[in-house]
């Protein structure tokens, strides 16, 4: 997908409106002129400006920083694809990075809940009262994938990792139905939190493990950090264009 | 033991579009200002990594930790209230600039039929138009007298907009800057709207066309519509906000301290005077007294009601007897709408927060209500705000949440989906109000405030009657599948809908049913403001900040006057 247009700094100083001497000491020109001289440097050659920061990384070393358990890990690898499977349009949850990117969370302030109320007392509320679990998230990821994993045998008596695509979405399912039991928690919110983290890891910037090679954009059609459209926003037409990731904005 | 400090004219308690527009007024007329905010200071320099869908729109970079301080909520007074652990149907902000930084910039005046609800509906409907546990009052001001104050806070803000909305008010004067481009996705709106016989205009926009120089001075940049305005900063200093305009403003007077991380906790008072506030610094947790001669709240809806409560100025609301004005009329908004998804690719990623087009005829009472079993309406508006691609994943009716059909369902219509919406009026009622929870507490050891909240009859008829008309409207539109927006029943606190909370400390013109005069001067404290959307007594049908603004230009005007003469200023 060839990008239409290039938005030059000069252009951008240009339609923005700001004096140059605002933008001493200012936020943008570290921005704006970093993001162009990398993009510079990027494409030597003078073609079109070069890809972003995101695929330069894609061969950075891969770890684990929550789970420790690496059968647990697998789990979570195939109950994200079969949420975000692999096809014709691309990548699935396991080429994107999806379960890297979950594990760095869970390691973190997500996986701590760390800025959200969890004083006592704990109670059960209503559904409109949202999340009242003592558990912080990466309590429930564990105990929502070692329960898959128990489906699994008492269903299929054979490990989760091992079954056909149909036999994980039935087990995915009955999460989704609420159909198994849990402690501390239901099984529909892990599944829900697990379905978004799933569609997080997608679609985040590159700079957060997932969204691999920025695929998952490329797939929709979002051109991720574009510093502005003013030029195309009158556009009659979809506009293509190759999708840039915030990393470009570092200097 | 806490520290006293040295004495000041006016304090405010935060720094946001409020507490700035304070700050900055009365900072010009020679008064010593002190501006206490709980967070910390920002500024453009700070929004440059904001294109992270993630981080800002996921994780809420920018809003309150509610790890300090949240409120409990309950749909009824039968249930037991319990703790908002996670930001979700609102969000609420921190730090400079407060929930001015992170909105989207659209901003409306309310309708002359607003501020005058009661008196007119009475008058055309009768008085039994609805039920009498509707809490419906008069805001005490009408909007002739209010429309000073809009014209100054658009001209402080550049607002971009046109004045071809035949339902409005009177204008004084036209908007500062011109109207956003119009982009083809708005044509198709304006051609669908004029083909049923509406009169769309430009939706009125604090992201600028075009570069402004206010009256204070101070610059804001032009909208370079990258997509990126709710729950950012903006990195171009092009949504108009706080931190780029009075605050600033303020400070270039030399009359103005803002102090962050400084968390007020009490208003102080002294028989029929405040005295001051009393903060935690949020790093040390010592305490400090900041002694002023008038006090302003100028925090959100939820604080500056809280502050009062704990502080036990004024008279609680009871909603067993309808006594009391503290806590009472908590409104929301009300959101119908309807999503079309058409055959070809569109620029949805592109956009600004305000760019929109809008039609008012089923707003306020532009349309007929004798057989209509509601009142009020809501503005309806397509706006291309930028669609990222977390939490855009239209999907047709009967698609499956997840997995390969949910996939291919959710990457072909994230560019082929519009939507159409509208900010529904939310009416008060005797049940929707806030008070103090008895059991959760701050980290500071105060209650958290309690919401009780839940859709009524009134809102559901609004959001029926206004949805099908937006279906109307994505079906002229040319969408091959238009899909309603589903009945409301219970306000569930998960999803996320909008940040217009209002009511709690509402204005009128009689002490025994509102909070503050208007002049936004408290009935029992002379020398304490309250001011903000806790001031409106009902929700109107548009965003609430062009209507914040001018309340805090009013307040300003009020503080500046009492501080020459003293007394109450009606």
């Amino acid at each position: 997908m060839a990008e239409k247009k290039n938005v030059s700094r000069r252009d951008f100083l240009k339609t923005s409106g700001i004096a140059a001497g605002a933008l001493v000491g200012g936020g943008i020109i570290g921005g704006v002129i970093g993001a162009n001289t990398r993009q510079d440097t990027a494409a030597p050659s003078g073609g079109e400006a070069g890809q972003s920061g995101g695929a330069e990384t894609t061969e950075a070393v891969r770890g684990l920083q929550f789970f420790k358990n690496q059968s647990e890990f697998a789990v979570l690898q195939q109950a994200t694809e079969r949420i975000f499977p692999e096809d014709e349009l691309g990548p699935g949850a396991i080429g994107l990075g999806v379960p890297f990117f979950i594990d760095h969370q869970l390691a973190g302030s997500y996986g701590e809940n760390s800025r959200e109320y969890m004083q006592p007392p704990f109670e059960v509320g209503e559904t409109t009262q949202g999340y009242q679990s003592r558990l912080k998230r990466n309590e429930l990821f564990r105990q929502g994938l070692q329960k898959m994993q128990q489906e699994a045998q008492s269903r299929f008596e054979a490990n989760f990792v091992d079954l056909e695509g149909e036999q994980m979405d039935e087990i995915l399912t009955a999460f989704q139905d609420d159909e198994v039991d849990m402690q501390g928690a239901n099984a529909q919110f892990f599944f829900r939190l697990l379905r978004q983290a799933t569609l997080n890891g997608a679609y985040a910037d590159p700079i957060y493990g997932g969204n691999q090679n920025m695929d998952a954009w490329r797939m929709k059609g979002f051109p991720g950090h574009r510093p502005s459209y003013i030029n195309e926003i009158e556009s009659e037409d979809f506009v293509e264009m190759d999708p840039h990731s915030v990393g470009d904005m570092l200097t | 033991m806490a520290t006293t400090l040295d004495k000041v004219d006016v304090v405010t308690v935060g720094v946001g579009w409020t507490g700035g527009i304070i700050a900055a007024e009365c900072a010009k007329e020679g008064l010593k200002v002190m501006g206490l905010e709980r967070g910390q200071e920002r500024s453009t320099a700070d929004y440059s990594m904001v294109h992270d869908e993630y981080r800002y729109a996921i994780r809420y970079e920018l809003m309150q930790d509610l790890s300090k301080e949240t409120i409990t909520f309950r749909n009824s007074r039968n249930q037991k209230a319990l703790p908002m652990r996670q930001l979700g149907s609102f969000l609420l902000g921190e730090g400079l600039g407060g929930a001015g930084t992170h909105w989207n910039g659209q901003t409306w005046r309310f309708l002359p039929y607003d501020f005058e609800i009661k008196s007119m509906t009475d008058a055309k409907y009768g008085a039994n138009k609805l039920p009498p546990e509707y809490t419906l009052q008069d805001w005490g001001i009408t909007y002739d007298e209010l429309e000073p104050y809009f014209d100054k806070f658009e001209k402080t803000a550049g607002i971009s907009g046109e004045d071809k909305n035949p339902f409005w008010g009177t204008r004084s004067s036209d908007y500062p800057t011109p109207a956003m481009k119009k982009t083809p996705l708005l044509s198709k709106f304006e051609t669908a709207t004029s083909n049923l016989g509406y009169t769309p205009f430009m939706m009125p926009s604090a992201n600028l066309s075009e570069a402004y120089e206010n009256p204070d001075g101070q610059q804001i940049a032009a909208c370079q519509y990258c997509g990126f305005c709710e729950r950012f900063g903006c990195e171009y200093g092009a949504k108009t906000s706080p931190e780029i305009t009075v605050v600033p403003a303020a400070r270039e007077t030399g009359n103005y301290d803002i102090r962050f991380g400084a968390n007020v906790v009490e208003v102080l008072k002294e028989g029929d005077r405040v005295t001051g506030v009393r903060f935690i610094d949020t790093v040390t947790f010592e305490e400090f007294i900041q002694p002023a001669e008038v006090v302003v709240l100028t925090s959100y809806v939820m604080n500056n009601a809280k502050l009062l409560m704990v502080s036990e100025i004024g008279e609680m609301y009871d909603p067993e007897t309808g006594q009391g004005s503290l806590g009472k009329n908590y409104a929301y908004q009300i959101l119908p709408g309807a999503s079309g998804f058409f055959e070809d690719q569109m620029n949805v990623f592109m956009g600004a927060g305000a760019l929109g087009m809008t039609i008012d005829d089923f707003n306020g009472d532009a349309f007929d209500h004798s057989d209509l079993d509601f009142i009020h309406g809501g503005s309806i508006s397509m706006t291309q705000t930028g669609s990222r691609p977390i939490a855009s994943n239209p999907l047709p009716p009967d698609t499956p949440a997840w997995g390969a059909d949910f996939k291919k369902a959710s990457i072909e219509n994230y560019t082929r989906t519009l939507s159409v919406g509208s900010q529904g009026a939310s009416i008060p009622h005797r049940d929707n109000y806030l008070t103090l929870d008895g059991t959760y507490k701050d980290i500071y050891g105060m209650p958290l405030l309690q919401l009780t909240y839940n859709f009524t009859d009134q809102d559901r008829a609004l959001h029926k009657y206004i949805t099908e008309r937006t279906s109307e409207i994505m079906q002229e539109m040319g969408a091959k599948t238009v899909v309603g927006r589903s009945p409301i029943s219970d306000y569930d606190i998960v999803p996320y809908q909008t940040t217009h909370n209002t009511g709690g400390t509402i204005m009128g013109g009689d002490p025994a049913t509102s909070v503050v005069n208007n002049y936004l001067q408290h009935w029992d404290m002379e020398n304490l403001f309250v001011v903000g959307a806790g001031n409106f007594a009902h929700n109107g049908g548009y965003n609430p900040t062009g209507t914040v603004g001018a309340l805090a230009y009013r307040c300003a005007e009020g503080v500046i006057k009492y501080s020459q003469e003293g007394g109450s200023l009606v």
